[in-house]
């Protein structure tokens, strides 16, 4: 094994990452672990957080402002939106922060510190997998019985995942230098949530004209290829949500280069 | 070329200082960006704001060879810990480069990652995977980890309800059967009570009997010259010395980089301090006058410094700084001199003792920091890290504060206090006369 100085713009070596992928799955397993222990209700936490807000968007923003939904019963409209929407969330907020929460550790031994954030996601998909599962109950109890377009969904799911990461990778080695990123940040998503079809319908709310622009909003295209597999409203346009896609990608791929830059003196900053 | 363990060669870190400063933000580096352009077009003659930097390492190049056991010595700062972590990657290095042939292993610390909330069942394999062993390599060792430990009926408990040893022994027991190749040590894992520490050297020179590579970091001479055959001295980032470890660490003891009981730096133009105030003499004596390595914990010590005033009119405070093993400020001390508080001083030379009584401090290695500042605006003229170290001994005889008892004491001090004892009176029977 060679020790040298930082090399400059490098990819990650995924092949490190898989022999590392033990730890990966213990950490993950960690966290989960960690996050429900000393709690009675455990990992139903995990639902009941989505479940308070779509009951809260449900009273508010369904019945006495009477938002458009569709058609659909306003509950399952708005939990149905949800899912994807705090699976970003919180899965960027978790990301950004990787690097701090784990800092003690990465002082004192080594390991690829792209472990952090990927074990930081890998967990919220795991609340994220319960969560659905009440979300199925809610539609049989409304009478809605998902057809093929099901099999869609984990596409939806990894846009919504991949997007959190991509922005993640380069927030958090900011946020190991500049905690202001972690401040920021909450503003930031609590702004993005109405630029995002979650309480509202985007077919009836945004003026056509501005229609292709905000469906460049990666999320728009997951929140409405969500209700579009789960509840058969209508589609997410073709063209924004491809190439949304293709910018979510290109932030990914870019983010690697930045994160495996930032890491090589991470710990001499944090 | 195969039968190397480590080859390194011109390793350098480099370090901004002020880089760890947590004040840092956001708003500042947005500024250095936008007026970055601007600031080419400034002359950069005078008054620019350039970062410092420090050299942690310098140049250091060895080679060790398979099956060796290696100490490398310094004092603090020297760049022993740099070097460590360059070699188990946790920093890069800035120059030169380094090749380890074989799975490395460290013990910087123990108990990396352990959760208290976890089972100590489920902290050996979380603790394991953080050290990178695999799952089926923890299995098959888990009984021997457990029995190492010592706290097999208390395996599926919660860290957190451990005693602190306890879980210190856990966690080394899973740090002792990694098995690595090349073994870096850092004395901070020696923390502990003697019984632990005797386990960890035990198990050092266990794993150096099988053939591995053994690099050790340590303040503690005995142990370095018991355990390597070679020792690597360092001195502010560079290798000042490779050799056989008894005349490394005999030539280390012997220069002004060894913290011994007495110090003295005759030459005016590198003895510590600045054109205020500069420091010539630092030693440890007692009661009687003689310099002294060893202290009975019950006898009053002194920390005697000499310095000379080259300004007058400056309000100056000699003040020691306190450090046990483990780097532990105990305490700071700071001069309380009723004639020299708040008095500027004349030009001349000056012996400053400050006097620790007896049955206050705990056993165990002192370092102080000999530091002559002013207070009011405060600046350091004189910082002598590791000036002077003393060993404060037990003696056992009964009259100490160990009283009978053998066992370890944990605790930064040990002091003797007033204890009082009323008899009240005898509740179970009361017909008997109090006395």
């Amino acid at each position: 094994m060679v020790i040298e100085p930082p090399k400059g713009w490098v990819l990650i070596d995924l092949h490190e990452l898989w022999q590392y992928r033990e730890l990966l799955f213990v950490l993950t397993w960690r966290n989960i672990t960690t996050r429900y222990v000393m709690t009675v209700l455990g990992p139903l936490w995990g639902v009941i957080q989505p479940l308070i807000t779509m009951v809260v968007y449900s009273i508010f923003f369904g019945g006495l402002l009477r938002l458009p939904s569709d058609n659909l019963p306003y509950p399952v409209f708005t939990f149905c939106a949800l899912l994807p929407w705090q699976l970003f969330s919180r899965s960027l907020s978790i990301v950004t922060n990787s690097l701090v929460v784990n800092q003690a550790m990465m002082k004192k031994v080594y390991f690829p510190r792209l472990v952090n954030p990927i074990a930081s996601v890998l967990t919220e998909l795991v609340d994220f997998a319960i969560a659905f599962v009440i979300l199925l109950g809610l539609m049989l109890y409304y009478g809605i019985y998902p057809k093929w377009t099901i099999l869609a969904v984990p596409l939806f799911t990894l846009l919504s995942v991949a997007t959190a990461f991509a922005i993640g990778l380069w927030l958090a080695p900011i946020q190991a230098s500049y905690r202001d990123i972690g401040l920021a940040l909450t503003y930031g998503i609590q702004f993005l949530q109405y630029a995002t079809p979650v309480v509202y319908s985007a077919g009836t709310i945004i003026p056509e004209r501005w229609r292709a622009l905000y469906s460049l909003n990666p999320l728009v295209g997951a929140i409405e290829g969500f209700r579009w597999a789960l509840l058969g409203a209508a589609p997410p346009l073709l063209t924004p949500i491809l190439v949304s896609t293709f910018l979510v990608l290109l932030f990914l791929v870019g983010g690697l280069f930045f994160f495996r830059r930032m890491e090589e003196n991470i710990v001499d900053v944090i | 070329m195969t039968d190397l363990a480590i080859q390194v060669e011109n390793l350098s870190k480099r370090y901004r200082i002020g880089q760890n400063n947590p004040s840092r933000l956001f708003r500042d580096a947005l500024i250095n960006t936008v007026t970055a352009p601007f600031r080419a077009l400034r002359p950069t003659s005078n008054g620019e704001p350039s970062d410092e930097f420090i050299w942690a390492l310098q140049d250091v190049s060895f080679e060790v060879k398979h099956g060796e056991v290696i100490g490398i010595i310094g004092r603090n700062g020297a760049g022993k810990s740099t070097l460590l972590k360059i070699l188990t990657r946790i920093t890069k290095p800035t120059k030169g480069r380094a090749i380890l042939y074989g799975r490395v292993g460290s013990l910087l610390e123990v108990g990396t990652g352990f959760n208290p909330e976890l089972t100590g069942r489920q902290n050996v394999y979380l603790n394991g995977a953080i050290l990178g062993m695999r799952k089926e390599e923890i299995d098959r060792k888990f009984d021997e980890i457990v029995a190492f430990s010592d706290i097999e009926k208390f395996i599926d408990t919660p860290v957190k309800h451990y005693s602190s040893g306890m879980a210190v022994r856990l966690a080394f027991a899973v740090a002792a059967h990694l098995e690595p190749e090349i073994l870096l040590v850092d004395e901070v894992l020696a923390v502990g009570d003697a019984a632990f520490q005797k386990k960890c050297l035990g198990k050092m020179s266990e794993v150096a009997k099988e053939g591995r590579t053994v690099l050790f970091v340590s303040h503690n001479m005995n142990a370095v010259t018991r355990l390597c055959e070679r020792v690597i001295l360092l001195d502010s980032g560079r290798l000042v010395n490779d050799g056989l470890s008894q005349q490394v660490v005999k030539s280390y003891l012997m220069s002004d980089l060894g913290t011994t009981a007495a110090r003295s730096w005759p030459n005016p133009a590198s003895a510590p301090g600045n054109e205020v105030v500069r420091l010539y003499k630092a030693r440890v004596r007692t009661e009687s006058g003689q310099t002294s390595e060893t202290v009975d914990i019950r006898q009053p010590v002194g920390i005697e410094v000499e310095f000379e005033v080259l300004k007058p009119g400056v309000v100056l405070a000699p003040n020691f700084h306190f450090y046990n093993q483990e780097g532990i400020c105990v305490f700071i001390a700071g001069d309380q001199d009723p004639a020299w508080r708040n008095t500027p001083r004349p030009t001349g030379r000056y012996v400053s003792t400050a006097w620790i009584p007896g049955n206050f401090l705990a056993e165990g290695t002192l370092i102080v920091n000999v530091a002559i500042s002013t207070m009011n605006p405060v600046i350091v003229h004189v910082h002598e890290r590791d000036a002077v170290a003393f060993q404060v001994v037990d003696s056992l005889v009964g009259d100490s504060v160990r009283g009978e008892f053998a066992g370890n004491i944990p605790g930064l001090v040990r002091p003797r206090l007033k204890w009082e004892t009323h008899y009240l009176e005898n509740h179970q029977n009361p017909t008997l006369p109090s006395p």
